[in-house]
């Protein structure tokens, strides 16, 4: 089983390379952006096959160590 | 005073740290992230600056979990003096030994330089040989330096008498170095045994550095 965690800055707080990133794309021309957000991407395998089990150990990983709550929020899919 | 100065994979500051606190009289112990224990009889802890576990995940956020910092916790809940400068103060954020969290310079760059700062408070055992609104000279070194804490922290912050300092112009304005909520670059903690600042007190102990003003803020451990 594969779980996938998203963690991301909380809306609210400044994002310093999405805003990097979003002033680039507006010099390179791309128009029609209106946000940029910069996060990143944790995939994890895992042994069991038991669905609500792997979310509820993956959420303990994310507000343990996999993303600092006082700043970030995070998403997690599960994917068999 | 006896002072355990810690040291993790990544680590680069600690032996600048002993040398600060061995100049001014004091024994110093070098401390392995693996020790489960901290010395007898210590009088504070200094978690130093570098880049603990290369900064993967998050700075500070491996070095947390590390056996040693089981120790600090328990050293600092008991009223232990502790002492996080750059990574040691995101170490001491991501352990929630202090509030709020250090996130990327809002310029992206790895600032590198000598900064001026505006003490806000003196009652605690780390500035009480400066003053109140005094304009130090220390140097910086960090690419994630930039405070957060959200308004309703800001405000507790600032009714406790918890920040420290601020990144201010030599005429003691505020500036805006990193992002820092409100310019912060050091704050404590409640009960006032915690201290974190992101400028590096222990590379200002001698004019031929540029500076001795880090001298007056290491010695008010002693009192």
């Amino acid at each position: 089983m594969t779980a996938i965690v998203n963690v991301y800055l909380k809306e609210g707080v400044l994002d310093p390379q999405g805003k990097a990133s979003h002033h680039a794309l507006d010099s390179l021309g791309f128009e029609g952006v209106e946000d940029v957000r910069i996060g990143k991407q944790i995939v994890l395998q895992l042994s069991t096959d038991d669905k609500t089990k792997a979310e509820a150990e993956v959420k303990e990983m994310c507000e343990t160590l996999l993303a600092n709550t006082v700043i970030e929020d995070y998403s997690i899919e599960i994917r068999a | 005073m006896k002072v355990a100065v810690l040291r993790f994979p990544g680590t680069n500051c600690e032996f600048d740290t002993q040398y600060a606190f061995e100049k001014l009289g004091h024994n110093v112990d070098l401390v392995w992230h693996e020790d489960e224990n901290l010395p007898a009889n210590i009088d504070l802890v200094v978690v130093p600056g570098g880049f603990s576990y290369g900064d993967y995940l998050r700075s500070g956020s491996i070095a947390r979990f590390s056996p040693v910092m089981k120790a600090v916790s328990k050293y600092a809940n008991d009223g232990g003096k502790v002492l996080g400068i750059c990574n040691g103060f995101q170490i001491l954020t991501e352990a929630g030994l202090l509030p709020g969290a250090l996130k990327r310079n809002n310029n992206l760059h790895f600032i590198s330089k000598h900064q001026t700062l505006r003490v806000e408070n003196t009652d605690n055992a780390f500035l009480n040989k400066c003053t109140k609104g005094e304009v130090l000279n220390i140097p910086i070194a960090h690419a994630d330096g930039n405070y957060y804490i959200d308004d309703e922290g800001l405000k507790e912050l600032e009714e406790n008498n918890q920040v420290l300092l601020r990144y201010c112009d030599s005429e003691g304005n505020n500036v805006v170095v990193n992002g820092s909520v409100t310019s912060i670059a050091g704050v404590c903690n409640k009960n006032k045994n915690v201290f974190g600042l992101m400028p590096h007190p222990e590379r200002a102990l001698e004019n031929i550095l540029g500076s001795i003003d880090g001298v007056k803020m290491l010695e008010g451990f002693e009192s």
